[in-house]
């Protein structure tokens, strides 16, 4: 169960309409390696998971994508909320504006539909710990790209908050992958164990 | 303090329990941690509670409301009226 908090995690005030950058900017709505998929990720590995630490850190983790999904909604939308129709068209925004208007839809920048194809859960906890420290990786490759494509401060900021929590958290995984390791008495080695090492 | 003021109190707050919290999950002897925690639980409800009293419901289920119903009626945290520049000095 979850409770509703009326407010984002971090603040954000986008002044300047940028349908082009919204375009880009969805992908961590909906796209491979965004919040959305994160969210389910861990959410569903947190059911089969091994130990207190790790069950404790997917739960958590997981609830705070949420969060994050939600600041990513608002930066798309904040981005194209009363965009005119010259607007639309020079900021190459026609195709995503037939298809969705200006709502938010959970896709990729290259307009790919959210697919749960893109994240696994297993339920082999170092398999499943060691995907999440990817897909955090991955989230801050994308953060990084994302800050790239821009040089407005009111974008950059809550993109950069969002690139340090991905840092976070592979940390708290990398820590759980360690835990789960000593309470299944492997060797502290970053690879599955072979049938002939046992 | 004004409502924005203790908004981002709040927030700011909130995030510093949200951090430690992860940490915690993974270091759950530190002592000092969860001295920090807590301290920052009770601060955090007593602002919240300001916050409730003065200016509306901050989280469902949680909040006593006036007459009409308050929920639908402050600003919603996707929209522009309520959010605000982040002010380095008051961080």
């Amino acid at each position: 169960m979850w409770m509703y908090d009326k407010k984002l995690e971090y603040p954000i005030l986008i002044k300047n309409p940028n349908p082009a950058l919204a375009k880009l900017i969805v992908t961590q709505y909906g796209g491979p390696d965004g919040e959305l998929g994160a969210a389910v990720r861990y959410l569903s590995q947190r059911f089969s998971m091994l130990t207190p630490q790790a069950r404790a850190t997917l739960n958590d983790i997981g609830t705070e994508e949420l969060g994050h999904l939600e600041m990513v909604g608002t930066i798309v939308r904040q981005l194209i909320e009363g965009l005119s129709d010259r607007e639309i068209e020079e900021g190459g925004f026609a195709p995503y504006y037939v298809d969705h208007g200006l709502a938010v839809y959970p896709m990729s920048a290259g307009g790919v539909p959210f697919s749960a194809a893109t994240l696994q859960s297993l339920g082999d906890p170092i398999t499943d710990l060691t995907e999440n420290m990817a897909a955090e990786q991955k989230a801050r490759s994308t953060y990084e790209y994302l800050i790239r494509m821009t040089d407005d401060p009111d974008v950059i900021g809550p993109l950069k908050f969002l690139r340090e929590r991905e840092i976070v958290h592979f940390q708290r995984f990398g820590e759980c992958l360690g835990i789960v390791q000593d309470y299944l008495d492997q060797k502290r080695v970053f690879a599955p164990q072979t049938a002939c090492e046992s | 303090m004004t409502e924005q003021e203790l908004l981002q109190k709040i927030m700011e707050l909130d995030f510093y329990i949200i951090d430690l919290h992860l940490y915690l999950n993974t270091h759950p002897e530190d002592a000092d941690a969860i001295g920090m925690y807590n301290d920052a639980v009770l601060q955090n409800r007593d602002l919240r509670a300001e916050y409730t009293q003065k200016y509306g419901m901050l989280t469902s289920n949680h909040c006593v409301s006036a007459v009409p119903w308050q929920w639908i009626d402050s600003p919603w945290p996707w929209q522009k009226a309520a959010n605000f520049e982040l002010r380095e000095e008051n961080v």
